[in-house]
């Protein structure tokens, strides 16, 4: 049989042949829902203030309690469902770090609880942590040496 | 009441910077993570992204970006109290509450719950 196509018509032919992503409706679900979360999140920050906490604990608090929901619904499973879709307005807040970490340690219990949930609880709040800490000692030595 | 719609406008938009990300990129979604979490520490190291926190509170500091810019807080101020040992303690005392419950009941509840069957 002779090759009707070459390369670059055949990739056209299959870029034409895969979903689209539906980027309208799937940014007005995570506007939504990361709306929501943020919300959620500023009505925890007005109970601690209103209970005269300062700016810091504050703070702590409310990240305390949203992980604690990210990491309860994951586990009771409404979280994926959620996730579906509300794509980015799901993973985005830290309800979704929470979320990266339970998922995968969950899926991997039975390989143990050193290598299984105790590693794989960081397949992605690892690299978030690294590069989120390294950056921030970077920038504070930058402060350091100029500011 | 106000607090609340500038909240949910600040927050909404980072997600749907998010959103565009996986659907116009190949970046997935734990590089999204990654690269917004940096993004908000530079921001916060110019300074830039307090403004954000001002003008949305939440919206601004419960999206991925926003724990950045706590950990850069946190480094920033602890130079200026501490010297050089304040880059490397502030940022993970700001956002220690943050860290340690997201380690405690991330286990707590990997361990508790067995993942649903997939439709």
């Amino acid at each position: 049989m002779k090759n009707v196509m070459n390369s670059k018509e055949y990739e056209k032919f299959i870029q034409s042949k895969m979903p689209k992503p539906k980027t309208l409706k799937n940014c007005i679900m995570a506007f939504i829902v990361g709306g929501l979360f943020s919300d959620l999140g500023q009505l925890i920050t007005d109970v601690f203030k209103k209970n005269e906490f300062n700016a810091d604990q504050t703070a702590a608090g409310t990240a305390i309690i949203l992980v604690f929901l990210g990491a309860l619904l994951t586990g009771v499973g409404i979280y994926d469902r959620l996730g579906k879709f509300a794509g980015a307005g799901s993973i985005v807040p830290i309800t979704g770090f929470a979320n990266s970490i339970v998922s995968p340690a969950m899926e991997f219990k039975r390989e143990g609880f050193v290598f299984g949930v105790g590693a794989r609880m960081f397949t992605v709040a690892g690299p978030v942590l690294i590069y989120g800490i390294s950056t921030s000692i970077i920038i504070g030595i930058i402060h350091y040496l100029f500011f | 009441m106000m607090d609340y719609i500038k909240a949910f406008i600040v927050g909404g938009i980072i997600c749907v910077i998010g959103q565009l990300l996986m659907d116009h990129t190949k970046l997935t979604p734990a590089r999204i993570l990654v690269l917004f979490v940096t993004a908000g520490v530079i921001l916060q190291g110019l300074g830039l992204y307090q403004k954000l926190v001002d003008i949305g509170g939440a919206g601004a500091t419960v999206p991925l970006p926003g724990f950045g810019y706590a950990l850069a807080k946190g480094a920033i101020k602890e130079v200026k109290e501490a010297g050089l040992i304040g880059a490397f303690t502030g940022g993970i005392k700001a956002t220690s509450g943050g860290i340690a419950g997201a380690v405690f009941f991330g286990y707590i509840a990997s361990v508790v719950f067995s993942p649903k069957t997939k439709k």
